[in-house]
């Protein structure tokens, strides 16, 4: 579904992604972990066309869309949960969740995209008309992934969905990232808490200072020597 | 809200027994303002009309999409110059003003979008020294277009402009109809009023729209916002381009009620001025934004009679008025700010962002 080669990302002579090449199958969960500054969200940034790359080339669905703006991607079924969030703290959850549906017009497949929203996530149906500023962090993460589910995306991207969270909170959102693939859609998780990214995906890649260093199914990296000593702490 | 309640508790009749009733009012105002305060203030209240028209254009680019603009001034001039340019002997052109206000919203839209398309990416502080430096450009063109070809006439500026002019009906004479006479500060009236409203409706209703709605979400947070799917290039452009034919039509007005102007007209403190209206109005608040246009048009020249209130209690003047004045005007805007710091009558959402300021700051001091 999303193929990656040769992606080169700077950010004005810095090189932050040094030509990797990525692959994401149809209906796969691939976690792409590394530590702090490895280069991750910006693969996710040219991915989503928020940063132009250098060079290198991004397929998807067998068309290349390297460098097209963000919002042909959404129209495409590419969504993006931002690191940190990027709710929009000024208005209503409800709000929210309707900015979410804005690349579509089909009025009553998003009033039932919504209520399905709110079947994933009880605690945003109770929350509907607070401002999403004043929700938790863990609410917060739950909004902007339930904002990104109403563009109906068959490839959604998720940076960080863990940070600044409480464990039980963070246990939670993967819960709900694995039945969000249970649905059918494609994920592409971008984490540093590696252990849980890799017991919830498929495969994994290994990110470091731009490059990827490994890359395998998600219970080899889990049990390779590397991986423990450098991500799982061991 | 409030308001919405009391809307709906209202019948269809009540309603439009209400609509009637602000018409009569509006299409009264100038005739018992000159009657009461004289026809100076009628000649203010247009100006307050034009301001409005200013306001709500800069409105839809700070309000709504929170673009800070300091330089919106310079789209009032592009319009006004537009018009004046061609409806006066300057070329010996006389053109309609049916052509020359659509041609001059249309040509400062051009200018919005020349300015705004360098600056896409630019926010907050930069964006605002750009289009400070954007407005002085313009008006120093203005200044300096008088060589080598003479366009602008330069610091004279242009006199003689053509009025507005319906049929045989030029509105920079007086008429007398049915024992009422209409003296051109009332016809312009009616002609701003009209311009006014139709601008406060098509606000109004872009706020609901879904440009409206990426505009917020621009203003919001502009990286989540594209990956909404908005094409948050386009509906920065058509922010400032908006924005701008508002500024259009009110400075061909402008120009044609004055029948004179000049680049003088077109300074950084009228920008800021203009500013001053939407933020101390309520910012994204199309009420709050008239209220503010209104007052801040209406305020400079009511402490005028700073002046003769000297007179009266001390017998003699001692401040120039002219002075006091802007000092007073300042301590008032000073004052407005420190009481209603959302502005007078804020946007839901302005509010709420303070709403949500004012619990971080009770939290931090619950904290220390």
């Amino acid at each position: 579904m999303l193929e990656v080669r040769g992606l080169k990302v700077a950010y004005g002579g810095i090189n932050a992604v040094k030509g990797i090449d990525l692959d994401v199958k149809r209906g796969e969960l691939v976690t792409l972990i590394g530590a702090n500054g490895a280069g991750k969200t910006s693969t996710l940034k040219a991915l989503t066309g928020l940063h132009k790359p250098i060079s290198g080339h991004i397929y998807y669905n067998n068309n290349e869309i390297t460098a097209q703006p963000p919002f042909r991607l959404v129209r495409q079924g590419i969504a993006l949960v931002p690191e940190g969030r990027g709710v929009f703290a000024r208005l209503t959850v409800e709000e929210n969740i309707a900015m979410g549906a804005y690349s579509r017009v089909d009025r009553e497949q998003i009033a039932a995209d919504q209520d399905r929203v709110y079947a994933l996530f009880p605690r945003l149906a109770e929350r509907r008309r607070q401002l999403a500023g004043t929700l938790s962090g863990g609410e917060q993460q739950m909004l902007a992934i339930g904002r990104a589910l109403m563009s109906r995306p068959q490839l959604l991207l998720l940076d960080e969905p863990s940070m600044g969270l409480a464990p039980l909170m963070v246990h939670k959102i993967f819960e709900t990232i694995r039945a969000i693939a249970a649905e059918g859609v494609t994920l592409l998780l971008v984490e540093q808490n590696a252990r849980l990214a890799l017991e919830v995906c498929h495969r994994g890649y290994v990110m470091e200072s731009g490059t990827i260093t490994l890359a395998d199914s998600a219970t080899a990296l889990l049990s390779n020597p590397q991986v423990r000593q450098a991500y799982l702490g061991e | 809200m409030n308001p919405v309640a009391t809307r709906r508790a209202l019948s269809p009749r009540q309603r439009w027994l209400a609509y009637l009733v602000i018409a009569a009012l509006l299409l009264a105002l100038p005739f018992a303002v000159d009657a009461l305060l004289g026809r100076a203030w009628v000649r203010i209240i247009d100006v307050a009309l034009l301001f409005i028209l200013l306001a709500l254009g800069l409105n839809i680019v700070v309000g709504y999409a929170g673009l800070l603009d300091l330089g919106y001034i310079a789209f009032f001039a592009v319009g006004a110059y537009s018009y004046a340019l061609l409806a006066s002997p300057q070329f010996g052109i006389h053109g309609s003003f049916l052509l020359l206000l659509p041609l001059g919203a249309l040509v400062a839209g051009v200018f919005g979008i020349v300015l705004g398309a360098p600056t896409l990416r630019l926010r907050g502080d930069y964006l605002a020294i750009v289009t400070l430096g954007f407005g002085e450009i313009i008006r120093i063109f203005l200044n300096n277009l008088n060589r080598p070809v003479n366009i602008t006439n330069g610091p004279q500026g242009i006199t003689l402009i053509d009025p507005l002019q319906f049929g045989g009906i030029a509105l920079n004479q007086s008429y007398s109809v049915g024992g009422l006479t209409i003296a051109p500060v009332h016809g312009y009236y009616f002609v701003f009023l009209a311009c006014a409203l139709l601008a406060i409706i098509i606000s109004l209703r872009l706020e609901d729209s879904r440009i409206g709605r990426a505009w917020v979400a621009i203003r919001e947070d502009e990286v989540a916002a594209s990956a909404m799917g908005i094409n948050t290039r386009n509906i920065k452009l058509l922010a400032f381009a908006m924005g701008a034919t508002f500024g259009g039509i009110s400075g061909g007005l402008f120009a044609s009620f004055q029948g004179f102007i000049s680049p003088e007209s077109f300074t950084l403190l009228d920008s800021i001025m203009v500013l001053c209206m939407v933020v101390l109005g309520g910012m994204g608040n199309v009420g709050g934004v008239v209220l503010g246009a209104i007052l801040l048009t209406a305020l400079p020249e009511a402490l005028r009679y700073v002046g003769q209130l000297q007179q009266a209690w001390f017998g003699a003047v001692y401040i120039d008025p002219s002075d006091l004045r802007m000092l007073l005007f300042g301590l008032a805007l000073v004052l407005m700010m420190l009481f209603r710091p959302a502005g007078l009558w804020p946007s839901s959402t302005r509010r709420r962002e303070f709403a949500i300021e004012d619990e971080a700051g009770d939290e931090e001091r619950a904290n220390a």
